[in-house]
């Protein structure tokens, strides 16, 4: 549907773009006693710290292999495994991940086979999981390394069965990037209402959801999903799959397990709801429960209370491909126009945006095409907000990073009572900015007692419609 | 960068790091590391230069997740805070086109944004590759006549602090000493005072803290002609080499600038802080010293007397509230003592302080201020931090982001007091704003509710049924 243009600009402004090396490690964060070690130089480390840390306002467990010049040239293999033993010697976890980035993957570096070195040299760390996967960021981005990371998980920590439903409720949960803590919980709710028990990968909502424990200090993540259930994922009665992303991840846990799946781009507006409920009442035998029924009546409740303001309503979208595309059905599905739709990278599913174009591209371009296209709304990171400043509309923020709103991290969007907040929200920042006709002041008026009036001083913002 | 020139700027003969027992900069261990790398510590060192395009040349990591996110303030133009790098491709660089796409990127960012110069700041790959950024900067600059200049800070080349250190020779090699300043405008000149040139370096107007002191600086009649770099503009860093003093902010890191600038033209320097009353005042009378001015000296000293005398009555009721108050003060280096002191302006009592980059030269000014009984931590870590406060009964953590997250999960209150901190603290003014965000940490109502076990919880506990507990 969509037509993808591609990027032409030598220089990317205002990046949209966070790293592959930066997705694999948030998949890592969402498994329990968990640790990410990034094969590159300390600064790949620190500012993805920083990136977390600023984004989930949490302390952030992440590593480095900390490579220097000495072995950029020479080799970093040594790095590595030295890095796996300080880990597994100080804190003793679960599961290291471990992504390479530019600088490991352009040295050429063997990850695997550094990991099976690490094995024969220290026997003695072997109840630490060590996940290695490939993850440069001269490709890709958030999206396509989180999901490498999945697939790297799968493979490392789901033994091949042929179990399948042994566990007759329990159900297999892959979770893309573009869902949030408040998604994931969300989800665990609704899944549990039929009588099921989840089993998400990753579980990022147990993890960096916030949340105070009497332990002061914890090296390691607090939370996420257990090793052991991640073992247990072939004996599942059934898997869902949430993001297009994630489908070679889907794929591989299929082949090994042999757990059948139901797949879903994105749990966004009625329809997307209504085929998550669906499959539930399916794989569960069970009616849907009548409180789904009353939030579903709730959101329809308000899809029509809102039309009125999300009707042609001019949006401009960036994000990666996964929630570009499932915030492009949700608004399409209002009546909104995406006036324009940026992505930092390519992916299968931008083809059928339901928007003239997709460009990749940067927040350079979205601010371009916004103006161009005049633009009502800009949904999108916080980086975007100074071009939604610039352009005088209203940002509503969503994706990575959000670091100028206190809870943006855990913004619920998937789930009837997820899609109804996010179109009052949607709703009220149209109202907020909406502005009337300008007054028309007659030229017959000059030297009139309406002259002298006092009168409201002109509207600042501009969304015109 | 050659070996032999990280060599040479990690031992930084002015620094003191490299005189005492603690050699130059740390070496880093895989695992167990915390910090960030040389390509991060040019962007601190140079970014608040706020008319100049910053092109970050690499893949996307470096700029994508550290663009747009530090405090520093402009009073005019935004163009630093507009992220622009080359995002290489795989194709980039396996095919060698990245010194093309770089050189076509510079073309954009001049078309497109004008600005003062563009700063090229080199990463990991491109260095790895051998991308020679020198030669696109020198060709760059002779087709569109902008001042185009290499930075040369590739992350794997070493730590932060080496960072600073790579961006002040780089503005030292290629930017300062090539324009003169501007005349002191008419409307600036005052009967009776003369006008002096000076320089600040290492100061980076987060928050727009420096805004607190810099009227005091147009009182006495000192024009600050360059700045590295808070609120600065490429072509006052390219005049730095007339002023007539120097002042290092608070750091080390770009202490190579402030000796070349005395080696090479003269330009006398001192190292001070502009965190507390008594330090900042130092910093007025340093400067009077240095430059030899006895009607300054004179001036200075009444306007430190207006100064002391306005701020101490201002703070007086919030240092009532605060006196007594026990602070384990968490920092690096230098900037311990400069804390250490402003907090004892206020009648609080530090009782440890960490010391794991400071010189002994800035231990024995920690013990001078603070007493032979200063106590002092080498161990940063979460947990030594938190055994250290409850060891000395601490009221509050002050210490830099790194660690908010440690004190708020132990439930303790909280000072950050490092670079992308939301609040100014510097100067006379800046005091009432750190009393300020110290009381409101120390006296929120919030840490009793969230220290509180859930009613049920002990009960539960100690195995009684809960409506017995409920019905108490």
């Amino acid at each position: 549907m969509a037509e993808i243009i591609k990027r032409s600009k030598p220089l990317a402004v205002n990046p949209l773009k966070a790293s592959q090396p930066l997705g694999a490690a948030l998949a890592f964060l969402g498994l329990k006693n968990s640790i990410p070690m990034l094969h590159g130089s300390q600064g790949c480390t620190a500012f993805g710290k920083v990136f977390f840390v600023r984004h989930f306002r949490e302390p952030i467990p992440l590593q480095t292999t900390a490579m220097d010049q000495v072995s950029t040239v020479m080799s970093a293999d040594e790095n590595v495994i030295e890095g796996l033993r300080v880990i597994c010697e100080k804190n003793a976890p679960d599961v290291i991940g471990l992504p390479t980035t530019g600088l490991s993957e352009t040295q050429g570096v063997d990850i695997k086979r550094l990991v099976r070195e690490f094995r024969e040299q220290h026997p003695q760390f072997a109840a630490t999981a060590v996940v290695p996967v490939n993850t440069p960021d001269y490709s890709g981005c958030l999206e396509s390394g989180f999901a490498l990371a999945l697939e790297a998980i799968v493979d490392a920590m789901v033994p091949p069965s042929s179990m399948a439903g042994r566990r007759r409720k329990q159900v297999n949960v892959l979770c893309a990037s573009m869902l949030t803590p408040g998604d994931t919980e969300a989800i665990k709710e609704w899944i549990e209402s039929f009588g099921l028990r989840p089993v998400l990968l990753p579980d990022i909502g147990d993890s960096l959801d916030g949340h105070l424990v009497d332990a002061e200090t914890t090296p390691l993540t607090l939370g996420g999903t257990p090793r052991n259930e991640i073992a247990s994922m072939g004996e599942s009665a059934a898997t869902l799959v949430i993001g297009r992303s994630l489908h070679k991840a889907a794929d591989l846990l299929q082949e090994r397990t042999g757990v059948p799946d139901h797949r879903f781009d994105h749990l966004l507006g009625l329809d997307a709801c209504d085929a998550f409920t669906l499959a539930l009442a399916e794989i569960s035998g069970q009616p849907v429960p009548a409180r789904i029924d009353r939030q579903r009546a709730q959101l329809q409740d308000a899809m029509v209370d809102t039309h009125f303001m999300t009707g042609f309503l001019r949006v401009a979208l960036a994000a990666d491909p996964d929630l570009l595309f499932a915030l492009g059905q949700f608004f399409a599905g209002v009546g909104a126009e995406i006036v324009a739709a940026v992505s930092p990278t390519r992916a299968e599913v931008l083809g059928e945006m339901p928007a003239a174009s997709v460009r990749i591209g940067d927040l350079d371009d979205l601010e371009r095409g916004a103006l161009a296209h005049l633009a009502q709304l800009v949904v999108s990171n916080s980086h975007a907000a100074p071009a939604a400043q610039r352009l005088q509309i209203p940002l509503l923020r969503a994706g990575f990073p959000q670091y100028d709103r206190v809870g943006g991290y855990t913004r619920t969007w998937v789930g009837y009572r997820g899609a109804r907040q996010a179109l009052f929200d949607v709703a009220n920042l149209f109202l907020e900015n909406h502005h009337d006709t300008p007054a028309h002041r007659s030229i017959f008026w000059t030297g009139t007692a309406r002259d002298s009036e006092v009168r409201p001083a002109p509207g600042t913002g501009l969304v015109g419609h | 960068m050659k070996a032999t020139e990280i060599a040479e700027l990690l031992n930084e003969p002015a620094c003191v790091h490299n005189k005492k027992e603690k050699s130059g900069c740390a070496k880093t261990k895989p695992g167990a590391t915390a910090g960030g790398c040389s390509f991060d510590g040019a962007q601190i060192a140079l970014l608040p230069i706020a008319d100049v395009a910053h092109i970050v040349h690499g893949p996307i990591s470096c700029a994508g997740s550290s663009w747009d996110n530090r405090g520093t303030r402009s009073s005019g133009p935004t163009l630093y805070r507009i992220g622009m790098t080359t995002d290489l491709t795989e194709q980039d660089i396996i095919m060698g086109r990245g010194e093309k796409r770089l050189f076509h990127a510079i073309k954009q960012a001049i078309d497109d944004y004008r600005p003062a110069a563009v700063f090229l700041y080199s990463t990991c790959v491109p260095a790895l590759i051998g991308d020679d950024i020198e030669a696109v900067a020198k060709a760059a600059a002779e087709q569109w006549g902008t001042p185009v200049i290499p930075v040369d800070c590739a992350g794997f080349y070493g730590t932060k602090n080496l960072g600073n250190r790579i961006a002040g020779e780089a503005m030292f090699r290629h930017v300062i000493g090539r324009r003169e300043p501007e005349p002191v405008p008419e409307s600036a000149q005052r009967p009776g005072i003369t006008v002096h040139d000076v320089n600040l370096i290492g100061e980076y107007n987060i928050a727009g803290e420096f805004w607190h002191v810099a009227p005091l600086f147009d009182e006495l009649g000192l024009r600050i002609i360059g700045s590295l770099s808070g609120d600065a503009r490429f072509h006052e860093v390219q005049t730095m080499h007339c002023a007539e003093a120097s002042m290092v902010v608070c750091a080390k890191a770009l202490l190579n600038v402030a000796r070349k600038l005395e080696g090479d033209y003269g330009v006398p320097f001192f190292e001070g802080s502009f965190y507390g009353i008594s330090d900042t005042s130092q910093a007025f009378r340093d400067f009077a010293r240095l430059l030899g001015d006895a009607a300054l000296a004179a001036r200075t000293e009444a306007m430190i007397g207006r100064e002391e005398a306005k701020i101490r009555a201002e703070l007086a009721p919030w240092a009532e509230r605060l006196k007594g108050k026990r602070v384990l003060l968490y920092t690096g280096g230098v900037k311990s003592w400069s804390v250490v002191s402003a907090l004892q302006d206020l009648g609080m009592t530090v009782v440890a302080t960490g010391t794991n980059k400071s010189t002994e030269e800035d231990k024995a000014r920690i013990r001078e201020i603070m007493g032979d009984d200063a106590r002092m931590i080498t161990d940063g870590s979460p947990k030594a931090l938190l055994q250290a406060f409850k060891d000395y009964r601490a009221d509050i953590l002050i210490a830099g982001g790194r660690n908010l997250y440690t004190a708020l999960k132990a439930r303790i209150p909280f000072l950050d007091i490092n670079q992308e901190r939301e609040f100014g603290y510097a100067g006379y003014a800046g005091m009432l704003e750190l009393v300020r965000q110290l009381a409101l940490t120390l006296e929120a109502p919030v840490w009793d509710k969230v220290r509180k076990p859930a009613p049920w919880a002990s009960q539960k506990a100690a195995g009684e049924p809960l409506t017995m507990a409920q019905a108490d």
